[in-house]
């Protein structure tokens, strides 16, 4: 990147390696904080499973409600990774090399995390086994693959398997030097987990044609993913979820929701761990550029999604949406739009504003309400109204053990980020060092200009 | 048989002792480049040899499509109930889980097959240096014998070599 400083390899050592090896104050009070909101998170699930669903609002007809709304939220947010890692490493751009791997973690934090909320969603999460996997082999009755639901855990394992491989395949020559770079046990567990890496030509080589390999591959999936989270709305006959859009739909709101968690991410990477030569205001830049793109194609596919409904002669699909569209959930609708649309684009129209961090992060938090609220407009009024002759209309608010469990989810994912941070570095060392050796800097007329060189 | 290492500071060092080794004798293959990050390939001379590391996808896909539709069409005839009219091998809802599965199988052995490749897991205790991912650029020679050893390390410290290491004389 232009902006690049001048860094020799030991600089970038020490400075990438600080957060493994030096634990700040400030790390102990997030731990002690993030460890307290987990701990609630835990309590309340035991509630839960120890009183049944009861302890929730979910009743008939909305059996669909916070854990639900949460869990395709955290997988959104996973779709960050895979955006951000792999289109830009196929695309070689350069910009990407600071914020890969905290993008490829947030991707298995939040996968496990929007896993974890399914299993919280049937009340009895041993019984979830029964459903994803083959069971009962004596009378021969195995799970209806025909199932959206059972769609759905061989896209999320397929999903977070290939991630936890892309992190892991990056992160190999980074923990050969964590192993040069400590001492005693340390070193014996990277040395172990770098399975003796060398850094000699070869393995150069099939590392990077690993990495092109995988983020080729894990694209498909990527789009996958979300696209069945999608089908088990879209596969039920329920007006307002059975639509064609959604699969579209879903995949760019969740690159939206996951790139703009990443903007909060890099913000707070860079003022936790120092790291302000190597997260600069260009990266928000670039990030701001992309997050233009996909935040006017999500509201395309929204109005799309609310035209339709109006205006397709479907009885059952116009109340839907009218009701939407009306009070209470109007308000929420607006809410949802000015955060998602008309806040922060225009915002990050302006150079001046994607360069400042503050009001980076700012609209990033904006948009990720924005799209809780979406997923939140799309289950809870479609099941408020789902039999439209059946007279079993109903309301649902949250219990305080469904918002504890919200703040969990949060606090999770932030709990493992910090962990992951204390024990492996969370910018690619070797990748910011490849930057190095392939800048250059040439001069026209009285400018000294850097450049990227490339085969 | 003996290993030479050879520290360099700056890959143009390393590059020109490089040469210097193939003037005196040694073949792209009798040396190995080591780094703490990737090099434009062929950046020392050195030849890393050719892999077969696209085939490993594609192995995976196949092994992953054949247990999607195992798991597919297999559970489905062992317990054949009709639901709601549908056929019971239903292409559509079978293609996503083989879908998944492919493309599980092509992650899983890219994967191994960026170790098997890459000679991983590496146990051997082959010459090396914790400065190397300090920036150093290692060149570790492998000889036939010691005299051909003492050569190496006379060509490596005559090039610029900041230290030059032997392991495994007779």
């Amino acid at each position: 990147m232009h902006e690049r400083p001048r860094l020799t390899p030991i600089q970038i050592n020490r400075d990438l390696l600080r957060s493994v090896l030096e634990t700040p104050l400030v790390f102990y009070v997030l731990l002690l904080l993030l460890m307290g909101l987990v701990g609630l998170g835990v309590i309340a699930a035991t509630l839960m499973v120890s009183y049944g669903l009861g302890v929730t609002g979910l009743n008939h007809p909305v059996f669909w409600g916070f854990f639900i709304i949460n869990f395709v939220f955290w997988v959104g947010i996973s779709h960050a990774g895979t955006m951000i890692s792999a289109i830009l490493r196929l695309s070689a751009a350069e910009w990407r090399r600071p914020v890969v791997r905290a993008a490829e973690v947030m991707t298995v934090f939040s996968l496990l995390t929007a896993a974890l909320f399914v299993v919280l969603h049937t009340g009895r999460p041993w019984r979830t086994l029964y459903w994803a996997f083959p069971y009962d082999f004596v009378r021969g009755i195995w799970p209806d693959v025909r199932s959206p639901l059972v769609w759905d855990p061989s896209a999320i394992f397929t999903y977070l398997t290939g991630s936890i491989l892309f992190v892991y395949a990056a992160l190999i020559p980074d923990l050969a030097l964590a192993r040069d770079q400590t001492t005693g046990w340390r070193r014996a567990v990277y040395g172990v987990l770098c399975l003796g890496w060398r850094g000699n030509a070869r393995q150069w080589k099939l590392l990077n044609a690993t990495g092109l390999l995988l983020s080729a591959l894990i694209l498909p999936v990527f789009v996958s993913v979300h696209s069945i989270v999608s089908w088990d709305f879209g596969m039920s006959l329920v007006p307002g979820w059975h639509v064609h859009i959604f699969a579209p739909y879903f995949v760019v709101g969740a690159v939206l929701s996951g790139v703009a968690a990443v903007i909060a991410l890099m913000a707070v990477m860079r003022s936790l761990f120092r790291l302000h030569d190597y997260i600069r205001p260009e990266h928000f830049d670039m990030i701001g550029r992309l997050l233009i793109v996909v935040a006017l194609a999500w509201a395309y596919f929204y109005f799309i999604d609310v035209i339709f409904a109006l205006l397709s002669n479907e009885e059952a699909e116009y109340q839907v949406m009218k009701l939407r569209l009306s009070p209470p959930y109007l308000y929420l609708f607006l809410l949802m739009i000015t955060c998602n649309v008309f806040l922060p684009v225009p915002i990050w129209m302006f150079r001046k504003f994607r360069r400042n961090i503050g009001i980076m992060v700012w609209t990033a938090i904006v948009v990720n309400i924005g799209m809780w609220l979406e997923r939140f407009l799309i289950i809870i009024p479609t099941l408020q109204r789902r039999h439209p002759d059946a007279f079993a209309w109903g309301d649902y608010s949250a219990s305080l053990v469904e918002i504890t469990l919200v703040i969990f989810s949060f606090a999770n994912v932030a709990l493992l980020l910090l962990l992951f941070s204390k024990i492996f570095p969370v910018i690619p060392i070797w990748e910011e060092k490849e930057g190095h050796i392939w800048k250059r800097e040439f001069r026209i007329g009285k400018l000294r200009l850097p450049a990227i060189v490339r085969e | 048989m003996p290993s030479v290492l050879g520290l360099f500071q700056s890959a143009d060092t390393a590059a020109a002792a490089a040469d210097r080794l193939q003037a005196s004798g040694f073949g792209p293959t009798d040396y190995e480049v080591l780094t703490g990050a990737p090099y434009p390939e062929g950046a020392f001379g050195e030849d890393s040899g050719d892999h077969r590391l696209f085939i490993f996808p594609l192995g995976g896909a196949m092994i992953g499509f054949a247990v999607g539709l195992m798991v597919t069409a297999g559970t489905q005839l062992s317990y054949p109930l009709v639901t709601a009219g549908k056929p019971i091998l239903g292409i559509p809802p079978m293609f996503i889980i083989m879908y998944e599965g492919t493309m599980l199988g092509a992650l899983i052995f890219t994967i191994m097959g960026v170790i098997f490749e890459s000679r991983l897991p590496n146990l051997t205790n082959d010459l090396y240096d914790s400065r190397i991912t300090e920036g150093y650029v290692g060149l570790v020679v492998r000889c036939e014998d010691d005299a051909q050893a003492d050569t190496a390390q006379t060509t490596l410290t005559e090039a610029g070599a900041e230290e030059v290491k032997q392991q495994g004389r007779s």
